[in-house]
């Protein structure tokens, strides 16, 4: 029913019922008058040009709307429209590799009908309903079903398997399941009889409200990490999978590298990149970038597992606070398929702040910095949509979400870094100083932790010969004695420590250069194995420990700096790709040589 | 008709109420949200306002010339029924306007091809072309370590008595893309800013002969500062009829940011809302984002739009609201350094916290050559490390360094006096900034030089 550019001409307007009057305009947010049949967060069309707007406050015959679009020109008097539905997205095949803005609107599709500018009351359907899809059915009539389970399955890319889900509210008996063959979004593909008798239609897609998270059967323990390929990540500060992560950072400290580096190389099974209030050229560099790029493991495009909302800094503000429950919603909807599906939320700043604005201008009392006093329910809300869960159809299925703070000035005692600091399980904490040194990526091993360790080590004791927890274990020991000895440098400068001190800076410099910095745009070092993470961690462990050794034998730290094998450990991650990972080994043997040399000078 | 047509147009005779640069205005009937009305006083002058509140009852309008004269009783207000807009043709290049688009030097208005709302649309992130060509304007620090790129948009942090304008000058005129004879446009926005500085800009474009390709939108320091907050939007809306509609390549100077987010403050405190850091509203992101973010290229069109905001830090403070803001919806900046122009460093480029964030793309082969990234990164590193030893010679003396941290101090007075350092008037291809870069960079040991790879340092080092 929405196809046309003009929403008068086409649309169903049967529907649609004139609920009441505009009363006042103040920017995004609309007073009305004169409301009847209106229900909570009801989504509504306002004004002669049909803007989409949400009811978040009902008083007696007066109601306040949130306007998901400009609402320069609209005049006071003029009707407002409701389908009595709630905000919802349309979940089906066709979602993925197609971007979204904060409503679900494919920003292809508005170019197509308006342009190059983003045009007012555009109103354009979210799945393609000309498309036919191949439908293989897997039920057969006269089985009982619940919500959750497959009817069917559509190949949507290469990679993904969409999985035709009876809704979660539906269970009965199937009195008809579609033959194998080609069908668009709207066609039924099976028919179940419900408990009362009556007869169910389930479609190739389907709706939900965004703000209700979709059910689940049980939450399950974590325990496998989400692995990224970026070593200060997977080897000191992990995440899990159905995990949570917070990355705050001033500006230009890398926050967007971090999330574009994770939805490139993480190995979750599907990315859901939900852009709020940033860049439109940071979108445009997806856009042009992922359908390029190839997953190291499929060897497929990334834009075949990716699933895009844009709703850049200069778009309406409204549709901002919606597009983090847009994204969050199409997450569940393919966890429930048995997925493993990772979010990156870039900025939930961004999102706070429009929190901020539309509470402001419907002159709600304010709390910390402006912020609504409700902005840590909703932070925690968010929050706790992540997690690996057992599905209504009995599969495994996980959201991780891994949002970025923007705190003004860079000072993370501001409320939206701490208030999602308490919901979440894991901070990289991203650091001034080493950005400005170009240290990428710039994750402070400082400040940032992961109370994930426990949970995955299992996982990674597995994948490392046994060896993973010893070596993180003794590489943060060191960084922590190194931190230490820094004030005394800081002072006094390091000739006057002992070099058996020394060796302890030494090594912790090489492991920040050589291990915890990666370049994202070198073709090895973007993406790093987690085998060769834990063989490059051996290595500068060999160094500090043989080291150790010689200068207790009576080497200097000269002398070791001297040695050729240094240098080609610091360029181990360029030189080595991950494919040939037995040539670290080599540098071992090399470094072991080396080290005897020096030794045989003292004995 | 409808009745908000019938209402347009329609003239009312007294306001209820004047406050600062906002008056309110009641029993109107259906006037749109941020449309234009025109105020007319006792004696007959006209003056533009728009509608920041409307009700079924009443109106706040903010009046762009001041309600200074305006009476109760006597004042008109009559509704134009659209937002605030400029009329704009090829004939809009080397005039000069005011803040609403009204021409102000004596020249009558410009032919009308197109009347575009100044407010603008954003563009759609899918029609976007991600820039990637980079423009040599050649300064080293700027094209060595923080390259711009045509499409960006790239400010420049400042403080009160730093060389900004004198670098954004120089910036017009070298700024070239290497191998390209373009046709190219200046818009330049002043808000705020004093005459003479105004004046400086246009004698500087006078010299370098593009003053016809230049329009200039002014609004100094004692004009009304409400029209400051529609400067930067009719100027962006001539930038972007002459980027994507003529298909020119615009740069865009808007001067000084700073002022502007004043105006804003000013306003918002007025209409009593609820502000948040320092006093600034809470939309302030959202209100820059819609300027900043009118930058850009458009798939298929020929032409591009780049900006180059100049604010002033209040007090050198980066974490005030307004740079930070501005840091978090640019792509990078510029940030100028007192201490270095106090040690006679000219451009006074700071070089950490200076960043280009479209710089990776723009560089390598191809584009300038293929040891670029590498060797800014490395110099990035490496100044880095003079910063934390200069830090520690504080404590203990320079002579008290280790060697090598010896050999990092020299670096880094290296770096500053030849590499940073440059004449106003000197216009240094990529190529000899990329030398420059090698010579500062090989006074240190081939060993401390991790992250340039074996063959550009054989290539490159010691040469």
């Amino acid at each position: 029913m929405r196809k046309s550019s003009n929403p008068k001409e086409v649309r169903d307007r049967a529907v649609l019922e004139i609920i009441g009057k505009v009363d006042k305009v103040i920017g995004p947010v609309v007073h009305a008058r004169e409301i009847d049949r209106a229900r909570m967060l009801d989504l509504v069309e306002v004004g002669e040009d049909h803007l989409v707007g949400e009811i978040v406050k009902l008083d007696g015959e007066r109601a306040v709307i949130q306007v998901y679009e400009d609402t320069t020109g609209l005049a006071p008097g003029t009707d407002i429209y409701s389908a009595g539905v709630p905000l919802s997205v349309d979940l089906g095949p066709g979602l993925i590799g197609t971007i979204y803005d904060g409503i679900q609107r494919p920003l292809e599709v508005i170019r197509d009908t308006s342009g190059q500018y983003i045009q007012k009351g555009i109103h354009v359907s979210s799945l393609d309903k000309e498309k036919k899809w191949g439908f293989t059915p897997v039920m057969e009539t006269g089985v009982d079903v619940s919500g959750g389970e497959t009817v069917g399955t559509v190949q949507e890319t290469e990679l993904i398997l969409h999985r035709i889900l009876v809704p979660p509210e539906v269970a009965g008996k199937i009195t008809w399941v579609a033959g194998a063959g080609e069908y668009t979004v709207e066609d039924v593909v099976a028919k179940v009889e419900d408990g009362s008798g009556e007869e169910v239609e389930i479609r190739m897609s389907q709706k939900w409200p965004v703000r209700r998270g979709r059910p689940s059967t049980a939450r399950k323990p974590l325990s496998i990490p989400l692995i990224s390929g970026q070593r200060v990540i997977d080897t000191l500060f992990p995440v899990a999978k159905g995990g949570t992560v917070v990355v705050p950072g001033g500006f230009g400290t890398g926050k967007t590298m971090i999330q574009h580096a994770l939805s490139k190389w993480s190995d979750a099974d599907l990315i859901v990149y939900i852009g709020c209030g940033e860049r439109g050229n940071e979108m445009t560099d997806v856009l042009i970038e992922f359908p390029k790029l190839i997953d190291p493991r499929t060897k497929r495009p990334l834009m075949e597992r990716t699933i895009m909302i844009a709703n850049t800094s200069n778009m309406p503000v409204a549709a901002r606070e919606a597009s983090i429950y847009t994204g969050i919603t199409i997450a569940e909807y393919y966890r429930d398929q048995g997925y493993h599906v990772a979010i990156m939320a870039d900025s939930t700043s961004r999102w706070a702040e429009a929190l901020r604005e539309l509470s402001g201008r419907m002159e709600e009392m304010p709390a910390d910095e402006g912020y609504p006093a409700y902005l840590p329910t909703r932070l925690a809300e968010f929050y706790e949509r992540a997690g690996m869960v057992q599905t209504l159809g009995g599969a495994d299925g996980s959201i991780t979400i891994i949002g970025s703070v923007s705190p003004p000035g860079g000072d993370f005692s501001e409320p939206v870094t701490q208030h999602s600091k308490r919901f979440v399980r894991c901070t990289w904490a991203l650091d001034r100083q080493l950005a400005n040194a170009r240290h990428y990526p710039a994750i402070s091993w400082v400040d940032s932790y992961s109370e994930y360790i426990d949970e995955i080590s299992g996982w990674w004791q597995e994948n490392s010969g046994g060896e993973w927890v010893e070596l993180r274990r003794r590489i943060m020991d060191l960084l922590q004695q190194e931190s230490k000895l820094q004030q005394v440098v800081k002072l006094v400068g390091p000739d006057v420590l002992p070099d058996t001190q020394r060796i302890i800076l030494e090594t912790c410099t090489m492991f920040k250069n050589a291990f915890l910095q990666q370049n994202s745009f070198d073709q090895i070092d973007m993406y790093c194995v987690p085998e060769k993470q834990v063989k490059m961690l051996q290595i500068i462990l060999e160094f500090y420990d043989q080291g150790l050794e010689s200068i207790k034998k009576g080497a200097t730290i000269h002398q070791l700096k001297r040695m050729e094998v240094v240098s080609d450990i610091m360029r181990m991650k360029f030189a080595v790709a991950n494919d040939e990972i037995e040539k670290i080994d080599e540098l071992r043997d090399k470094l072991t040589r080396s080290m005897e040399r020096i030794a045989e000078m003292f004995e | 008709m409808t009745e908000k047509n019938l209402a347009e147009g329609r003239e009312y005779i007294g306001i209820s109420q004047v406050s600062g640069p906002l008056i309110a205005v009641r029993g109107i009937h259906n006037v749109g949200y941020n449309e234009l009305a025109e105020v007319i006083d006792s004696k007959g002058n006209v003056r533009l306002g728009m509608i920041l509140e409307s009700s079924e009852k009443a109106a706040v309008i903010q009046v762009f010339e001041g309600t200074t004269g305006l009476s109760i009783p006597e004042t008109k207000v009559r509704f134009k029924g659209e937002p605030l807009s400029f009329s704009v043709s090829g004939e809009i290049m080397g005039r000069v306007f005011n803040g609403l688009g009204q021409p102000i030097d004596g020249g009558p208005p410009p032919r009308a091809e197109k009347t575009m709302d100044v407010n603008g649309l954003p563009i759609n992130p899918t029609a976007r072309e991600y820039p990637r060509k980079f423009i040599q304007t050649g300064i080293s620090a700027i094209d060595g370590m923080n390259t711009l790129v045509r499409g960006q948009k790239l400010p420049v942090f400042s403080g009160t008595g730093l060389p900004h304008n004198r670098l954004v000058a120089q910036i017009t005129r070298q700024a070239k893309i290497i191998g390209e004879e373009t046709s190219f446009a200046v818009v330049f926005a002043a808000m705020g800013i004093k005459h003479d500085v105004a004046q400086y800009f246009i004698r500087n474009f006078e010299e370098s002969g593009v003053l016809e390709k230049v329009v200039l939108f002014l609004n100094l320091a004692d004009d009304p500062s409400v029209e400051r907050l529609v400067t930067p939007r009719t100027a962006l809306t001539a930038a972007e009829y002459l980027a994507f509609d003529m298909n020119m390549h615009v740069l865009v100077i808007l001067t000084d940011m700073t002022n502007y987010c004043e105006s804003l403050r000013e306003i918002s405190t007025i209409r009593e809302e609820i502000p948040s850091r320092k006093g600034y509203p809470g939309y302030l992101y959202s209100d820059l984002s819609l300027i900043y973010e009118r930058a850009g290229m458009i798939r298929g069109v020929e032409g591009s739009i780049t900006q180059m905001p100049i604010l002033t830090m209040p007090n050198d403070d980066i974490s005030h609201p307004v740079p930070d803001l501005s840091g978090y919806i640019t792509e990078g900046q510029i940030v100028l350094e007192r201490q270095l122009d106090q040690r006679n460093i000219y451009p006074p480029i700071a070089g950490l916290p200076s960043l280009s964030r479209l710089m990776k793309d723009g560089i390598g082969e191809g584009m300038t050559r293929e040891d670029h990234a590498h060797v800014a990164s490395q110099l990035f590193a490496a100044y880095s490390h003079v910063k934390d030893v200069r830090a520690l010679a504080a404590v203990i003396g320079e002579e008290e360094l280790t060697p090598l941290d010896k050999i990092y101090v020299e670096f880094g007075e290296k770096f500053e006096r030849e590499f940073l350092s440059q004449g106003e008037y000197e216009n240094r291809s990529i190529f000899e900034t990329l030398d420059i870069g090698w010579k500062v960079i090989s006074h240190l040991p081939k060993e401390e030089l991790y992250r340039i790879s074996e063959e550009e340092l054989s290539k490159y080092y010691g040469k």
